[in-house]
C-alpha cells in the first residue's frame, strides 16, 4: 500500500538495523515519547533488531494512560446522568476509575457512545436537542485542532448542548519534567511525529540545549523508528545534541498554523495533572473565554467523591521509563486488558497492554491464564 | 332489565387495521396475521416437502447414507447492524454461518431451522430483502430450511431483526471419523498415536477434523484474504467511503470443503475465521493442543482497502471478522495439494499458506512481522477498541 508498505520493507530495515549496529559503540537508553510509537515497536517486534546496547524505554505519549483519576471518575459520574449523552475515543471507555469505567456504567444503562471525530459529537447534540452530549476532549497536542474545531463550530453554530470534559496535555513541559527527574535514565528521545505535524518543533531546541539531550522527531512506522533511533544514536555517539527531523514527510519546523492558531484562540495553557506522573505547570490546555461556556467540567459539579487509584500499579515509574512492564509484579497475574489494574494496560498505546498482546517474550510462560476459549 | 327481556347491545369496535408494511406485535401472536406472514413471505420462500407440512416440526428423511455416516448439528444467532450492509444482509449471513459451521465438521450441510425476532416497526419490506437473500444462500449451499418460528418483541426491544439458525448436516463415512476430543481428552497429545494409516483397534481410522488432530508439521492456510466482513459493517457503522467499497466475504465455503474430501486431502483442523478473526481461532487451537503456532505477516494477505481502513480506524486485520474464510490445517507433505485443489473452488481460489505448526513454545501464536521482528498475537481481549491518535 502507498505510504505504508514502503516503511514496512524488511530489506529497508535490516540495512537501517546493520547502520545502527555499525555505529553503536556503548550502551544507549532512548525514550520514545509516543505510545503510537510503542505500538509499532512491539506490534513489529522491531527490538529484536536492535543490538543488546540500545534500550528503548516507553514514555508517556499515551492520553488514555495520563489522563487522571479524577477526570476518569468525572467522566463517569456525567455519563451517568439520564440527560447526558457521552461520547469519547474508544479506548477510553476501558480505563478504569476509581470504582468503574465508562464501559461499565454503558452496560448499566448509561447512554455512552464511540466516536471517531469531536465534530461526530457535535453531530449528536444537534440531532438530540432534548439531550446534553458531552465529548471527552482526551489527548496530546495531535487531537487538539479537532477538539477546538468542535468548540469553534458549536459556538458558531449556536449549539448548547453541547459541551468538552476537557483533559488535554502537551509534550514539552512533560519532557522536561522527566529531564529535571533525579530518577531520569533517557539519554535521547524519539519525539512523537504526529504531535510535530500540528506544533512544529521548535519549542524542542530550548529542550535539547538545556539538557543535552539528542531529540529526533519520528514518525510511526517500522521503517521510521528505525531511522529515528539511528539519527539519535548517531547524535548520542557523536556527543552532539540537536533537534533532528526524520518525519520530514509530514513535519514540518514551524508545524501547522491554521491549526496552532485555532487552538491558540480556543485554548489557554493550564497547569495539569497527570496520571501517574502528578501535576506538571503549564502542561495542559483548558478551554478559554468565550468558549468556557462549553466546558463540561463547569456545566457538570462535582460530587466530590475522593479518588483512589490501585496501590499495586506503577504506572507513575512504567511512564517515566524507569520501569519496564515486566518489572510490575502484577504484569498479566493480576493485572490484564479484561481487568486493568491502571492505565497503561487498557490502550494498546500504553506500555503495559503493548507488551502483554504484542511484546511477551517467549521464555515467559505467562499463557497459563489464558482465556477460556470463544465460541461463535 | 325490569321487562325481564335482555337488552340487546352490539360491539362496535372498529376492524383492526391490517398492517402490510410494517411488522406489528400481532404478526408475532399466533392469530390471523401470523398467518399471514407465514403464507405470504416464509412459505414462498422456502417451500420444501418439510417446511410445506406446516407442522410443529420437521421430520426429516436420511436417505442413502453410508453405514458410518455421523449427525453434525450447530446452531448460531446472528444480530448484525446494520441489516444489510455491503455485500449482504443479516439473511445470508444467518444461512451462511451455520452452513459454514457445519463444513467445518467436514459435514454436508443439509437442513436448516431458522427462528426469527423481529421489533415491532421493522419494515416488511426490509423483512422481505432478508428473506429472499436467506432463500438464495439457502439454495447456493444446497440445503433446505425445514423448520422455523417468529416471535416479535416491542418496539426498542429487539434491533431489527435477530435469527437463529440451526443446522443439520451429515459427516460421510470416509470423512473423518473418530470423535477428536475424545482422543484429546484420553491422551495427552505425545502419548496419541500417529495419526497418519493408524487404525483404532475396530479398525476404523483415527482421522477427526478438529483441533484434536492438529500436529507439529502441520501446514496452516487459509482460503482467501481477511477482514472484509468486519470492515464492510464498520465502514457503514462509521459512515466511511471508500473509493471501491469492501463488500462483506460473506458465502458457504462448503464447496471449498467438499472438493478437499473429494481429493483425499488428510484434514487434520477446519476452522472459520469469523468473529475474533484469525488470530483468536489460532489462539484456540495453540491453546487446546499446547502448541507454537508460526505465521508470517507478509504471506497473510489483506486487501489494500481493509488495510487502510485498519490503518484508520486503528483496527488488527488478524482481529477482524470474515463471514466466508476459513483455516485449514493439513500435514506439510499435502500443503500443495490442498492449495491446488482450493485454489480451482470459487470461493477459495485465493487460499494461501501462511504458517506452520511446531511444538513450542506451547500455547503461542507467534508471528514473524515484515520487517523480521517476532512478537506475539494474543486473544484479544474484549472488543477492539479504535485508538485516539
Amino acid at each position: 500500500m502507498k505510504f505504508l508498505s514502503e516503511y514496512r520493507d524488511q530489506k529497508a530495515a535490516e540495512q537501517l538495523a546493520q547502520a545502527i549496529r555499525a555505529k553503536v559503540t556503548r550502551p544507549w537508553t532512548i525514550m520514545e515519547i509516543c505510545g503510537g510509537q510503542t505500538y509499532t515497536i512491539v506490534k513489529s517486534g522491531l527490538e529484536d533488531l536492535l543490538p543488546r546496547e540500545i534500550t528503548l524505554v516507553h514514555g508517556p505519549g499515551c492520553p488514555v494512560c495520563v489522563t487522571p483519576i479524577e477526570l476518569i471518575d468525572k467522566a463517569v459520574a456525567i455519563a451517568q446522568r439520564p440527560d447526558v449523552i457521552f461520547s469519547s475515543f474508544g479506548d477510553m471507555l476501558r480505563v478504569p476509575g476509581s470504582s468503574k469505567s465508562l464501559f461499565d456504567v454503558k452496560a448499566e444503562g448509561a447512554d455512552v457512545r464511540i466516536v471517531y471525530s469531536p465534530l461526530d459529537a457535535l453531530k449528536l447534540a444537534k440531532t438530540n436537542p432534548e439531550r446534553q452530549v458531552v465529548f471527552f476532549a482526551v489527548g496530546f497536542e495531535t487531537t487538539a485542532p479537532a477538539n477546538a474545531m468542535a468548540a469553534w463550530q458549536a459556538d458558531h453554530d449556536s449549539v448548547e448542548n453541547f459541551s468538552l470534559l476537557v483533559s488535554h496535555v502537551l509534550v514539552p513541559p512533560a519532557m522536561q519534567a522527566l529531564l529535571s527527574s533525579e530518577n531520569c535514565v533517557v539519554q535521547g528521545f524519539l519525539a512523537a511525529g504526529h504531535v510535530c505535524t500540528v506544533m512544529g518543533y521548535e519549542e524542542y531546541i530550548p529542550i535539547a540545549a538545556r539538557y543535552k539531550v539528542p531529540i529526533v522527531v519520528t514518525g510511526f512506522e517500522p521503517l521510521d523508528l528505525l531511522e529515528g533511533i539511528l539519527m539519535t544514536v548517531t547524535q548520542l555517539e557523536e556527543g552532539r545534541h540537536e533537534v533532528e527531523n526524520q518525519y520530514s514527510r509530514a513535519v514540518r519546523r514551524e508545524g501547522n498554523r491554521p491549526a496552532q492558531e485555532r487552538i491558540a484562540e480556543v485554548f489557554e495553557i493550564t497547569p495539569r495533572q497527570w496520571r501517574g506522573l502528578g501535576e506538571i505547570p503549564a502542561s495542559g490546555f483548558q478551554l478559554r473565554g468565550r468558549f468556557q461556556k462549553y466546558d463540561a467540567n463547569l456545566r457538570f459539579p462535582s460530587s466530590g467523591e475522593p479518588a483512589h487509584e490501585s496501590p499495586e500499579c506503577i504506572a507513575g515509574l512504567i511512564l517515566q521509563g524507569i520501569k519496564k512492564p515486566h518489572d510490575c509484579p502484577a504484569f498479566a497475574v493480576k493485572c490484564t486488558p479484561e481487568n486493568p489494574l491502571g492505565a497503561p494496560m487498557v490502550s494498546s498505546e500504553g506500555a503495559c497492554a503493548a507488551y502483554y498482546h504484542y511484546g511477551r517474550r517467549q521464555t515467559h510462560d505467562v499463557h497459563t491464564e489464558l482465556p477460556s476459549p470463544a465460541s461463535r | 332489565m325490569a321487562d325481564g327481556k335482555p337488552t340487546t347491545f352490539t360491539l362496535s369496535c372498529p376492524v383492526p387495521r391490517v398492517a402490510d408494511d410494517r411488522i406489528v406485535l400481532a404478526h408475532g401472536g399466533g392469530g390471523r396475521l401470523t398467518h399471514q406472514l407465514i403464507e405470504k413471505i416464509f412459505l414462498p420462500a422456502f417451500s420444501n416437502p418439510a417446511l410445506d407440512q406446516r407442522h410443529d416440526g420437521a421430520v426429516l428423511p436420511l436417505d442413502g447414507l453410508t453405514p458410518g455416516s455421523r449427525l453434525a448439528f450447530t446452531t448460531d444467532s446472528f444480530v448484525v447492524r446494520p441489516l444489510i450492509f455491503p455485500g449482504g444482509n443479516i439473511g445470508d449471513l444467518a444461512v451462511n454461518g451455520t452452513v459454514n459451521d457445519l463444513a467445518m465438521c467436514g459435514a454436508r450441510p443439509l437442513f436448516l431451522s431458522a427462528g426469527f425476532i423481529l421489533e415491532e416497526g421493522l419494515e416488511m419490506e426490509t423483512l422481505r430483502t432478508v428473506v429472499t437473500s436467506m432463500q438464495e444462500a439457502a439454495a447456493k449451499a444446497g440445503v433446505q430450511l425445514v423448520t422455523g418460528d417468529t416471535k416479535v418483541v416491542d418496539k426498542g426491544k429487539g434491533d431489527g431483526i435477530f435469527i437463529n439458525t440451526s443446522g443439520i448436516g451429515v459427516v460421510e463415512s470416509g470423512a473423518g471419523l473418530i470423535n477428536g476430543f475424545e482422543r484429546a481428552r484420553l491422551q495427552p497429545r505425545h502419548q496419541q498415536p500417529r495419526k497418519t494409516g493408524a487404525l483404532a483397534p475396530e479398525g476404523r481410522p483415527l482421522a477427526a477434523i478438529g483441533p484434536a488432530s492438529v500436529e507439529p508439521g502441520d501446514a496452516v492456510i487459509i482460503s482467501g484474504d481477511l477482514g472484509r466482513h468486519g470492515i464492510a459493517i464498520l465502514s457503514v457503522r462509521e459512515g466511511l467511503e471508500f473509493e471501491s467499497p469492501i463488500l462483506s466475504d460473506t458465502a458457504s465455503v462448503w464447496p471449498a470443503v467438499e472438493a478437499l474430501l473429494n481429493a483425499g486431502i488428510e484434514i487434520h483442523c477446519l476452522r472459520d475465521l469469523t468473529r475474533g478473526g484469525l488470530a483468536t481461532t489460532l489462539n484456540e487451537i495453540a491453546g487446546d493442543r499446547n502448541v507454537c503456532i508460526k505465521l508470517e505477516e507478509a504471506l497473510i494477505p489483506v486487501d489494500e482497502v481493509v488495510e487502510g481502513a485498519c490503518e484508520i480506524l486503528g483496527l488488527d486485520p488478524l482481529y477482524v471478522a470474515n463471514e466466508g474464510r476459513f483455516a485449514v490445517f493439513v500435514p506439510e507433505a499435502q500443503a500443495n495439494a490442498a492449495l491446488d485443489v482450493l485454489k480451482k473452488v470459487e470461493v477459495s481460489r485465493a487460499s494461501v499458506r501462511i504458517g506452520k505448526v511446531e511444538e513450542t513454545p506451547g500455547r503461542t501464536v507467534v508471528l514473524q512481522s515484515r520487517i523480521g521482528g517476532n512478537r506475539v498475537v494474543d486473544m484479544l481481549s474484549g472488543e477492539q477498541l479504535p485508538r485516539i491518535c
